[in-house]
């Protein structure tokens, strides 16, 4: 009687339209031990569906430690650009106080400035001197574009 | 909401979710991933105003994953198909019948829609009406689905 029960109940269950109580008589019955071996089958189905249900999932949800750590890197970022600002300020004055007076005298001064304008300017001449050959294409440009 | 109100909010259901994206993506670090995405735009969004949190969650996480196999199929996809189906017939031949996994696979070879009407029935034990709004189909379509879904596992199965 209760094996005829579950064979009709089967029929339905493959056809889709076994209610969900009826689906759990199903698989209280194939949960037991003592099932008919040509419904064997279904003992793994149900018994695969029941273990899946057991599955659990890692995920720590953590949305509010998830803004502070946003929030804590903003408050970093800020901090070292403040340092940051406040160091190259502080360089920028020492410096300039570095520079002023370096030598005695406006002589001394005007010399030692000649010497290295006058390194510049020969420096250029080398440049120059190796530009000149340019001066060949533009004789050539002339006579092919009169 | 604060954060421990969300999570007690979510408690019931986060294993769900969970279960729903493994069976879509099969692995079990992208299914972690999706949960975790799913769970975060869900904080985001105000959910005092959802009449079914849950169901609207199990949508989202459902729409999340296809869209993640998408844009993988769109990427190198049909090497890995390839390489998934000759496993498969080889697998057939090794793995004795009494083993979970293979109903595993079974199932997860069915089609897309398939896949999910079974999970959502068999081991989430939904309601067809719930299950209509999570997959956006209509009953008597979910019922056939599931009716062919169960015929195929049954008779891949006793083909072993």
């Amino acid at each position: 009687m209760e094996l005829q029960k579950i064979e009709e109940l089967l029929e339905k269950y493959l056809e889709g339209t076994t209610s969900l109580e009826e689906e759990n008589i199903l698989k209280n019955f194939f949960s037991n031990d003592n099932v008919p071996s040509h419904l064997t089958d279904y003992k793994m189905l149900f018994g695969y569906y029941k273990m899946n249900k057991q599955e659990m999932s890692k995920t720590r949800m953590i949305p509010k430690k998830k803004n502070n750590y946003i929030k804590w890197f903003a408050v970093a970022a800020s901090l070292v650009f403040v340092t940051m600002l406040t160091f190259m300020y502080l360089q920028n004055n020492t410096t300039n106080q570095e520079n002023i007076d370096t030598f005695e005298t406006p002589e001394e001064a005007f010399i030692e400035t000649h010497k290295a304008l006058q390194m510049v300017s020969i420096n250029i001449d080398n440049g120059m001197e190796n530009v000149s050959y340019l001066e060949e294409y533009e004789k050539t440009r002339k006579i092919i574009f009169k | 909401m604060n954060q421990q109100e969300f999570i007690a909010l979510i408690q019931p259901f986060k294993d769900k979710l969970f279960r729903l994206a493994k069976r879509i993506l099969v692995s079990r670090e992208e299914a972690e991933d999706a949960t975790q995405e799913v769970l975060l735009k869900l904080w985001k969004i105000d959910t005092a105003s959802l009449k079914s949190v849950e169901a609207m969650a199990m949508k989202m996480i459902k729409n999340y994953c296809l869209d993640q196999l998408k844009a993988k199929r769109s990427g190198n996809i049909s090497l890995v198909h390839n390489n998934y189906s000759d496993n498969y017939s080889l697998e057939k031949q090794v793995i004795a019948k009494d083993d979970l996994n293979t109903v595993e696979k079974i199932i997860n070879n069915l089609p897309e829609q398939q896949r999910l009407i079974v999970q959502l029935r068999e081991i989430e034990e939904y309601e067809f009406a719930e299950i209509a709004k999570i997959v956006d189909m209509n009953e008597t379509a979910i019922r056939v689905a599931l009716s062919r879904a169960r015929k195929t596992i049954r008779e891949k199965f006793s083909q072993l």
